[in-house]
């Protein structure tokens, strides 16, 4: 993986690894009168990947989502850099630098790759070629597809494009939802690779995923949702040797 | 029906086209946004006509104008007719609608607003501008310029085509050329996506509202200055202009423009060939023609394509 591509101006020192950036504090969130987070703490800091892992309907998107303002929590905060952004909606907290890459990817389908990422940088008034250049850098293969329309891609190239897309709003914190679903193995671990090079270059990502073994072994923490709460949070390395996870999902993640 | 006649008629249909085609695109747009059948739109169309006669009562054009005096006035009267239309539309949105997309309202409860909101706004025009119809008074002398393969084109007919012609264009380049076009774009794809990437879906809609109602509203006066303003002139070219958009495929902004241009046409043909009586029913054919082999519209892909 080439790691010539120019270092994010926001890019923080080492020693600024332990800032706090998103925070959840007893969040609850209920779809009508289903409660669907039953109080979910969680913490990212800034450079970390921080991987959230859990079955289906354990809570993992509705966190996601919550995070990013389509969702409001019933109670509880949710902080980011010690601001509570709870009950702001989602097209103002794009200001704040938080990149939402939707599960299932969500590309516009009708709209040519380079419309596609256009419209992740909507947030600024004209598009960085700067901007531009990252992601085609990060996937030459978009950068040969730029003028064809994102629903004639791949799955793979699909995913690719969702991850650019936010990566032109130039976001601090990238929240990615299961960008290893329906893709082939070899492409899964392409994504992986990115996802580690653009954490490299300085963005903090929180990682939902259903393949528990790859994502530990890309995160530096990691929490495990049950039925809307945290079952179990701790260091990747820790997670990936508890038999707990072992057993419930690791078996899962292989398939 | 004669060679000339063909010509005759197919002059008269596309310049009647342009008209169902500017109106449709108010239908198409807004369906592009919110999946809504804006049933609205005719009245819109209708405060539109009433908005240029406003004007051009206040100015009063006396007998025999000068050249720039007419277009001065034709000026006026348009900018009162985007304005009216521009305003009913955004009113529209903002008091009818928006309050039920906070609510999250089934599609059906929208749909029974629109009619709801049609009832209401047209009762209202004729309550406060009576229930006779009126003419918009005369701007200028108007007189056949040129003949297009023999069919005489006069300047009623010369300024409605090409208003009709300088809008649908204007309206393509902001759909496709700038940041806002952008926007209605990726709102009427993906809305949540959308609203990720930083677009305030409310201000999109609303200005898609507002644009739609311009359209709407020039329409009226256009289709005022050929026949007259009156509070129930806006249902039976509503109808048609909604038929043209579905024809085009709804929610596709060329669709709607080629729908309306096609049905134009083919109501206008019909006269010669049937009769006038069977100008409606003619449009109506073509709609349910359409619809049996392609349901989703000539130019239509799939639900949520804007351009």
């Amino acid at each position: 993986m080439s790691t010539t591509t120019e270092l994010r101006k926001d890019t923080g020192t080492p020693d600024s690894a332990e800032e706090t950036l998103l925070e959840l504090c007893s969040m609850h969130v209920f779809y009508g009168a289903i409660e669907a987070l039953k109080g979910i703490d969680l913490t990212v800091r800034k450079g970390e990947i921080v991987a959230l892992l859990g079955g289906n309907g354990a809570g993992k998107t509705t966190t996601l989502r919550t995070i990013s303002g389509m969702l409001q929590p019933r109670q509880g905060e949710v902080r980011y850099r010690g601001e509570r952004i709870d009950g702001i909606k989602s097209h103002e907290l794009v200001q704040f630098g938080i990149g939402h890459v939707p599960e299932g990817r969500r590309v516009f389908a009708a709209m040519t790759v380079r419309d596609n990422l256009e419209m992740g940088a909507y947030r600024f008034s004209s598009v960085d070629p700067a901007d531009m250049d990252r992601v085609f850098t990060l996937f030459p293969r978009l950068a040969e597809r730029r003028s064809q329309l994102a629903g004639t891609l791949s799955g793979g190239e699909q995913q690719m494009l969702a991850i650019g897309r936010a990566l032109m709003g130039e976001p601090e914190l990238l929240l990615l939802d299961e960008p290893s679903m329906g893709l082939a193995p070899l492409i899964v671990q392409q994504i992986f690779e990115i996802i580690e090079e653009i954490n490299k270059q300085g963005t903090t990502v929180l990682l939902v995923e259903q393949n528990a073994t790859q994502a530990l072994g890309l995160a530096n923490r990691g929490y495990v949702l049950e039925t809307g709460s945290v079952a179990m949070s701790g260091p990747a390395a820790e997670l990936l040797s508890d038999p707990r996870i072992r057993e419930a999902y690791l078996g899962e993640g292989a398939a | 029906m004669s060679l000339q006649e063909f010509w005759d008629y197919l002059v008269l249909g596309v310049m009647l086209g342009s008209l169902y085609a500017v109106i449709a695109i108010g239908y198409t747009l807004v369906y592009g946004v919110l999946q809504l059948i804006n049933f609205a739109h005719s009245e819109v169309f209708m405060l539109g006509a009433y908005g240029s006669l406003i004007v051009l009562q206040l100015v009063s054009p006396g007998d025999n104008p000068s050249v720039m005096a007419s277009i001065g006035f034709v000026a006026l009267a348009m900018a009162g007719s985007a304005l009216f239309g521009g305003v009913t539309a955004y009113g529209l949105e903002k008091v009818a609608y928006r309050p039920l997309r906070r609510r999250g309202a089934p599609r059906l409860i929208f749909l029974i607003t629109a009619i709801g909101a049609s009832f209401f706004l047209y009762n209202l025009a004729g309550k406060l501008f009576g229930r006779d119809p009126l003419p918009l008074p005369e701007m200028y002398e108007n007189r056949e310029i040129f003949s297009l393969f023999g069919a005489g084109v006069n300047i009623t007919q010369l300024l409605q085509f090409a208003t009709a012609v300088v809008m649908m264009v204007l309206l393509d380049l902001v759909v496709n050329r700038t940041k806002l076009g952008m926007g209605i774009r990726a709102v009427a794809q993906d809305a949540e996506v959308a609203g990720l990437m930083g677009v305030n879906i409310d201000k999109v809609v609303s200005r898609t509202f507002i644009i739609g109602g311009v359209l709407g509203g020039v329409a009226g006066f256009l289709f005022a200055n050929l026949n007259q303003v009156s509070y129930t002139m806006g249902f039976i070219p509503g109808i048609t202009a909604f038929a043209a958009a579905v024809v085009g495929g709804i929610g596709n902004i060329r669709g709607a423009m080629f729908g309306g241009v096609l049905i134009g046409i083919v109501e206008t043909m019909t006269v010669p060939l049937l009769g006038d009586e069977w100008r409606s029913v003619s449009a109506m054919v073509v709609l349910i023609l359409v619809l049996m082999f392609r349901p989703m519209g000539i130019l239509g892909e799939r639900v949520g394509r804007a351009a």
